[in-house]
């Protein structure tokens, strides 16, 4: 074989493979994102679903003109802030006390990742029979061991919001928590030997040499962590069973869905999409800027 | 690394990890015990692990007077094929992009990256759009083009990743060795990606076999639901199908899981790849 058919071999052989890498390339980015542009611009709904037409930024105008969209972006924020905050210190803190010698660990970490493991929606509906009024395992508790009053958990915005809140973090902890120790076996002990003959204190160890070590290896997690929260669609529409009561209890995205398959608003939602996947694009540049994560890797 | 505790401090640590993991998992052990309810005290204000005449008549019930059996299997075939297609191209895709240079390379990269900030609406919308005008709604099909679309940048990544790791010259070698190009690949590089073929297939298959909010857009009647949809409807139902609810939550998480756990190490090193790089 000469090298000119060697050649050809090999370039047939590229093409073919490059092939599929760029169909998924389209199927899954391209087409998408241009669509959305596009129905974002539309009047698309369910009455002009074949005979839409472009109108311009309207969508944008009527999203941004709303007090409803202010006051769920707060939610999201507090959602999203209150969640990654609780996964991150109840994570970091279960990792601490499991990286010592601890006969029996490894069963106690493989127990804790249940709740990653799961799969979301059997979670949620599961936390939501338990936050049922009469019936459901929290008000049992509540009342019969600790002599509370019940709650209305569905039933009232606050407490329904609160009820999506704590079946998130029960299923959010695990991931930052195998983030962590793994961050925490890779701290050289010489560091702490040396801090002990020094004099310090538990406490000053943590925060000098723990939390400093671990900030690389958790950042990429938490900003992953952040844009999950913010796009959990799963946990708000399923233990809120799609924004009940009387859709106090969104999240952008669990607003957008309804817009989208209860209300058939598609431009509406489009437009909604595209605000929402901005804000995490701003989010997500600024830390690849400040990080350079990626760089390395391509 | 090893620190000396004092007994003290080990019992204290002891009893914190064991209250907190007993409450971790107290919602799994409520599922179960739900399950196992006899069907005349499924609604009941009782706590206790164990109920009272306890049974798996729920487990019986679920396989002889449901639909059960029928949404495990639309389950089955649409997590099927979506791990097939995942696979396909993941494993072809990711090889050019871990071994060749072309325009477009770095922005395809990314653009994969980028849509794990996508709304899961800002795929969905378009795609179900597409769908609806394909007459695909209530389809296997529709489903599946949804499905392997969300996995696929997850598999690719994953897939170009673990080809970083496998030496270049072992597909030189092989085609000095006389193979063509699809040879080396399938019998010498395949083979060294089976590790990473496997985490492709099952990510795939659990991410479709575990989705809810994609299947309840696109899916209508009730003979084509998916699991999810399926014990959503009885969950909704609390009163009479809350056991039916309970024993199939058991059964479709148990192996989903089980490989979870398994898998877990994987899947971190690869979402933390980044992070060594400072």
């Amino acid at each position: 074989m000469n090298s000119e058919q060697k050649k050809r071999q090999e370039n047939i052989f590229k093409y073919l493979f490059l092939a599929p890498a760029i169909v998924v390339i389209f199927a899954v980015v391209v087409y998408p994102f241009i669509y959305n542009i596009i129905l974002s611009l539309s009047n698309m709904s369910m009455t002009h679903f074949r005979d839409w037409k472009l109108i311009g930024f309207g969508q944008y105008l009527k999203v941004f003109s709303e007090k409803g969209f202010y006051i769920i972006l707060g939610k999201t924020l507090i959602w999203t802030l209150v969640n990654v905050f609780f996964h991150v210190v109840i994570g970091v803190f279960l990792a601490v006390l499991l990286n010592r010698h601890l006969p029996g660990k490894g069963i106690i970490r493989t127990l804790m990742i249940i709740p990653w493991a799961m799969p979301q929606y059997i979670t949620a509906l599961t936390w939501r029979g338990m936050f049922n009024y009469e019936y459901g395992a929290i008000n049992l508790i509540l009342s019969k061991w600790l002599h509370m009053p019940m709650i209305q958990w569905l039933k009232d915005p606050l407490y329904a919001f609160a009820a999506c809140i704590l079946t998130n973090i029960w299923l959010g902890f695990p991931f930052m928590m195998v983030i962590a120790y793994g961050g925490l076996q890779a701290i050289p002990k010489e560091l702490y030997e040396a801090a002990e003959v020094d004099g310090a204190s538990g406490w000053q160890q943590f925060w000098k040499i723990t939390v400093p070590h671990l900030k690389p290896v958790l950042t990429p997690a938490i900003v992953l962590g952040v844009i999950w929260t913010f796009n959990n669609l799963n946990v708000v529409w399923l233990v809120s069973n799609g924004g009940e009561p009387s859709d106090k209890t969104h999240i952008l995205v669990s607003f957008v869905y309804k817009a989208a398959f209860n209300l058939y608003r598609y431009g509406y939602a489009a437009a909604l999409s595209m605000i929402i996947f901005l804000i995490l694009l701003v989010f997500g540049i600024g830390f690849l800027k400040r990080t350079k994560a990626t760089e390395s890797i391509y | 690394m090893v620190r000396k505790d004092s007994k003290f401090k080990l019992t204290l640590i002891y009893s914190f990890l064991t209250v907190f993991t007993l409450g971790t998992l107290y919602p799994v052990i409520r599922v179960i015990s739900i399950s196992l309810r006899p069907g005349n005290r499924l609604l009941s204000t009782s706590l206790a692990l164990i109920p009272d005449g306890a049974t798996f008549e729920s487990y019986r019930r679920l396989f002889t007077d449901s639909d059960f059996l029928r949404w495990m299997l639309n389950s089955i075939i649409v997590s099927g094929t979506v791990t097939i297609t995942g696979v396909i191209l993941a494993s072809t895709a990711g090889y050019i992009f871990s071994r060749y240079r072309f325009i477009g390379k770095k922005a395809g990269l990314t653009a994969l990256l980028t849509t794990q900030m996508f709304p899961a609406t800002m795929l969905l919308l378009p795609m179900y759009v597409m769908i609806a005008r394909l007459g695909l709604i209530n389809n296997y099909l529709g489903l599946i083009i949804i499905y392997s679309a969300t996995a696929l940048p997850f598999c690719v990544w994953q897939m170009k990743g673990y080809y970083d790791t496998i030496p270049k010259s072992l597909h030189e070698a092989a085609i000095i060795d006389g193979c063509t190009h699809f040879q080396a690949f399938y019998k010498v590089i395949m083979p060294l990606a089976t590790p990473a073929l496997v985490i492709t297939a099952l990510f795939s298959f659990m991410a479709s076999w575990s989705e809810y909010i994609v299947a309840a857009a696109v899916l209508q009647s009730q003979n084509m639901f998916t699991l999810p949809l399926g014990l959503k409807q009885f969950q909704s139902n609390m009163s009479t199908e809350w056991g039916l609810y309970a024993a199939g939550s058991v059964i479709v998480s148990i192996p989903v899981v089980v490989l979870f756990i398994i898998l877990s190490k994987w899947l971190v090193s690869g979402l933390t790849l980044g992070s060594v790089k400072e």
